[in-house]
Order: structure tokens, then sequence, then C-alpha cells
């Protein structure tokens, strides 16, 4: 039986340690995931032929931060349905409400636990899942 | 050669390491990532992280010289390396790096100085206990390092 085509997920975070860390996190609940470091990139890579289903991103990055690429993704019609997470140690409720106006689906603060991660793929993955199948 | 023995010194080890403050419970919730899939996960990320801290508190140093007072481009690089530490439980660590960015906040270079020596010290520290503690697990044979030491 076929479980249905498997979900891509973009991690952005420009930290080495957090890579790998929210990859396995991903992978571990078995999600096809690509990693960058900026949000530049994760542009580049939504712009490929290869369907993303969630973004996942760190808030404070150089050049440009997660909530400058959320609101880059909300402004393009190809790219506004993605779901889009919002990942920042700093916990302060000023930039939440920002990001959550903006669109972000999620706020979660750092370090990320497994269960936040799992969470949120639960909540988000199975609605993408269902209007794929449903095309 | 005993491995039950030296998985037990293995857990005595990491006991120790979380009893003296230099881990936290973040650093369990790593463990929890590795399994038969990424048995070494652990160790790959430790290693990844005392590669990327060295790296980061040398631009730190660096920084302290080339643009002196700047205590916002301090705190950035501060806030990175903090960044860092919390993800892998390097609890010491992250104290130090607390002082140095409220240092910062306060505008005091002697105090950020301080801070950024003792940061270096914890690190030299943590990445020897830690490496320490790896090459028990490896000795301690295939099933102690592919699994989680039991506590």
């Amino acid at each position: 039986m076929s479980t249905g085509p498997e979900l891509h997920v973009l991690a952005v975070d420009d930290s080495l340690v957090d890579r790998a860390i929210i990859s396995r996190l991903l992978r571990s609940s078995k999600y096809q995931v690509t990693t960058v470091d900026s949000g530049k990139r994760a542009l580049e890579v939504l712009s490929l032929e290869r369907e993303v289903h969630m973004i996942i991103t760190d808030y404070c990055m150089p050049e440009m931060t997660g909530y400058e690429l959320l609101k880059r993704v909300k402004e393009t019609a190809e790219l506004r349905e993605i779901p889009v997470v919002i990942m920042s140690s700093e916990n302060s409720p000023a930039r939440i409400r920002r990001c959550l106006e903006e669109g972000a689906e999620e706020f979660l603060i750092k370090p990320v636990r497994p269960s936040d991660v799992s969470r949120l793929c639960s909540l988000l993955l199975p609605t993408v899942a269902m209007t794929m199948a449903m095309r | 050669m005993d491995y039950s023995n030296l998985r037990r010194q293995a857990a005595s080890m990491k006991r120790g390491l979380f009893d003296q403050g230099y881990l936290d419970e973040q650093f369990r919730q790593v463990e929890d990532l590795q399994d038969e899939a990424s048995p070494n996960f652990v160790e790959e990320v430790v290693v990844l992280f005392f590669k990327d801290s060295a790296k980061l508190m040398s631009n730190l140093e660096q920084a302290l010289e080339k643009y002196p007072r700047d205590f916002n481009r301090w705190d950035a690089y501060m806030q990175q390396l903090k960044g860092s530490c919390s993800s892998i439980g390097a609890s010491r660590m992250k104290i130090e790096c607390l002082s140095f960015r409220d240092n910062c906040g306060q505008g005091n270079v002697e105090g950020c100085m301080g801070s950024l020596q003792k940061l270096k010290r914890e690190h030299a520290l943590l990445r020897q206990k830690l490496e320490s503690y790896f090459q028990l697990l490896r000795q301690a044979g295939p099933a102690g390092a592919a699994t989680r030491p039991v506590m």
C-alpha cells in the first residue's frame, strides 16, 4: 500500500549545530529534509521544481531574518500556502505576535525539543498530505 | 575485557558531568536522537559544536580587538555562541555567555574580557571531559557506543 508522496521539509538555520539537530529531529519523523544556512538559500530551494511542504526557520540570521523570509514566502503566490514555523531563543511576546500576524503557523522557543517538532509535524503535515491527495 | 564495568564507568562519568553542572537536560534531548540508524549522532554533534564554538570564540576575540567598545557587535557574536551552547546542553559555558552579554549591556570592557577568558576555560574543560567520556564509551564496545548507557 502506498503511503503517498514523501513530505519534504525545508529547515533554515545559520547555526551548524542547530541544523544538525533539527535535521535529525525531522528525519527521525521520516520526513525528507533539506537544510540551508540562510534565507537567501531557502528562497533558491523554494524556486526549484521540488515541492516543499513545510518551512521551519530560525529567526535570528544575518542578512535575512526568519521574519523577512516568512514575509517573502507569504507575499509570493506560489509559496504562500506553505506552512512556516519560526524558531527563536528569545522569548519575546512582540516578536512572537509579529510572526504570527505575518502568517507563521507556530513559534518555537529554542532549544527545540523533539516533542515540539513531532507535535507540529503531526499538526501541519497531515493537512498538507490530505490537500495533496485531493489534487 | 569487562564491558559492563566500562559502561558503568561511562554512566558514572556522565552523571558527574550533570551533577557538576557541565551539562543540562538538553544534552539528554540530543542523546534521545541517537539510535541504530544514527549510532554516533551525539558524538558527531558534540564534535561539530566544539569546532563551531572555537571558531566563534576566535571571531569574537578578533572583534574585541578590531572593534573596540562595539558592544552590539560583540553581543551579536556571543548570542550565536550562547545559542549553540543551549542546543547542546553546555550549561557552564552558557552561564559564561550570559555573563559576557551582561557585561556588554553594562558597557564593561574588562568584564567582557574576563568572561571570554572564563568561557575559553570552560570550553577546554568540557571538551576534555566529553572526549574522555566518548573514548570510554568506545572502549565499552559496540553495545556501549550504539545505545545510551544506563544511568
